[in-house]
């Protein structure tokens, strides 16, 4: 899950501030879409792989980023195979797999808190049009805090529908998912207020 | 102190409260009853969550419906199911979310954070999902998360309901070191056995307030 891949530790991207990480990820996803040659994005991506060892991440760490895109970035690869050549290929598996793993590296390396400090302080200067940054920030958190929840709680609603043979029926699942949900969310509004958040 | 003036809740053709006149100054207090007798919504306009359509509520002289604010800081609510409570995907940005609605320094929620993750013994999961917590750990972060505020008084809405008895024996004793004043509403009776005041509902009146010894044993007689 997203909320877990956070791993402490004292690297220098550890201490990196988490506005400057993020601006490097869009910095690189731009950049390796504007390099046009597969050697030159490699070596941005023996970078990044460079930048795991530097963080403290073993090789298992790293595949672990990169395994379920494998499937994906295989079929890139044949596609561009038909289409043009093995170099072209390379060219966008390259690029995919290093603003994934540089991607993933930001995650691992920076507390969802330090990243929803950055963005409410980036949005800080949309406040005069209306734009609460605080909100902002706790309506993200909560996604990432409550995807886990939902799942859980479908997980849950399935494994009822199965024992009363309605495993087949869409309804059986929706219904009271979206029931279970709204009443969630009426309990979580009222602890967020008793929490003493306005 | 908490007292309640005379207080009635009516949702709609249904009376939740009716004329509810008391003073509450024990440490412990116990609310007890059958489902919809009115339980969760007296506790809940303790700190503003449920207003009274008539009659009053005073914390410590604050009426919670005009100083809503205040009170919430002084009032710590936990509920039943912790999952609601916490609101941030790590144990430590959870606690800290109601100190920086407080707008306290970083390094005085910092100390907070330690010594309460210390407490309860859940130092080692400080930066851990809050989502991977047992259904224990998750209720004793939903009490810390509480306790980090400061509050006089925590209430406590069924908060073993969902526990297994190992989980369950661990929030009772968190609740018994508790020095503040703990207002709990629950359908397990030895939670509230060593109480000094336990209350019994039944449709939103209090029918006995007692001691816990003679308020459960009728209680029981009532359920019989």
């Amino acid at each position: 899950m997203i909320a877990g891949l956070y791993r402490d530790g004292n690297s220098v991207l550890h201490r990196a501030q988490a506005g400057a990480k993020i601006l490097a990820m869009v910095a690189l996803g731009t950049g390796v879409f504007l390099i046009p040659d597969w050697p030159v994005v490699s070596l941005v991506l023996v970078s990044v792989i460079v930048l795991y060892r530097i963080s403290g991440f073993g090789w298992a760490t790293m595949t672990a980023q990169i395994k379920p895109m494998f499937w994906l970035l295989a079929i890139f690869f044949a596609v561009q195979l038909w289409l043009n050549d093995w170099q072209a290929g390379l060219l966008v598996i390259t690029r995919i797999a290093a603003i994934v793993m540089f991607a993933s590296l930001v995650t691992l390396t920076t507390k969802t808190s330090d990243m929803l400090a950055s963005l409410e302080r980036a949005m800080r200067p949309l406040k005069p049009l209306g734009v609460n940054p605080e909100k902002v920030s706790l309506a993200i958190s909560m996604v990432l805090r409550f995807i886990p929840v939902i799942a859980t709680v479908a997980s849950e609603i399935r494994d009822a529908q199965r024992a009363r043979g309605l495993d087949r029926s869409i309804l059986a699942m929706i219904v009271p998912l979206i029931i279970r949900t709204l009443k969630m969310a009426d309990d979580v509004a009222d602890a967020i207020e008793a929490r003493s958040f306005d | 102190m908490i007292r309640f003036e005379n207080v009635s809740v009516q949702f709609d053709a249904r009376r939740a409260l009716e004329d509810i006149d008391l003073t509450l100054s024990q440490k412990r207090i116990g609310i007890i009853g059958a489902n919809g007798s009115g339980k969760s919504t007296f506790v809940r306009l303790l700190n503003g969550l449920q207003t009274a359509t008539s009659g009053r509520v005073l914390i410590d002289d604050l009426d919670p419906v005009k100083d809503g604010r205040k009170v919430r800081r002084h009032v710590g609510f936990v509920f039943q199911n912790p999952d609601n409570q916490i609101v941030y995907p790590v144990v430590e940005e959870d606690l800290a979310f109601g100190l920086k609605a407080l707008k306290l320094p970083k390094d005085e929620i910092n100390r907070r954070i330690d010594e309460i993750l210390a407490r309860y013994d859940l130092s080692d999961f400080k930066t851990h999902p809050s989502h991977l917590l047992s259904g224990g750990q998750k209720q004793l972060l939903a009490i810390s998360g509480v306790l980090v505020m400061e509050p006089r008084y925590i209430v406590l809405d069924e908060p073993t309901t969902l526990l297994d008895l190992r989980n369950r024996n661990r929030v009772e004793h968190a609740i018994a070191d508790l020095d503040q004043t703990v207002i709990t509403v629950s359908h397990d009776l030895d939670l509230i056995a060593g109480y000094d005041r336990v209350l019994v509902f039944e449709n939103g009146r209090i029918v006995i307030d007692d001691i816990p010894a003679n308020a459960i044993s009728k209680y029981r007689e009532m359920m019989a």
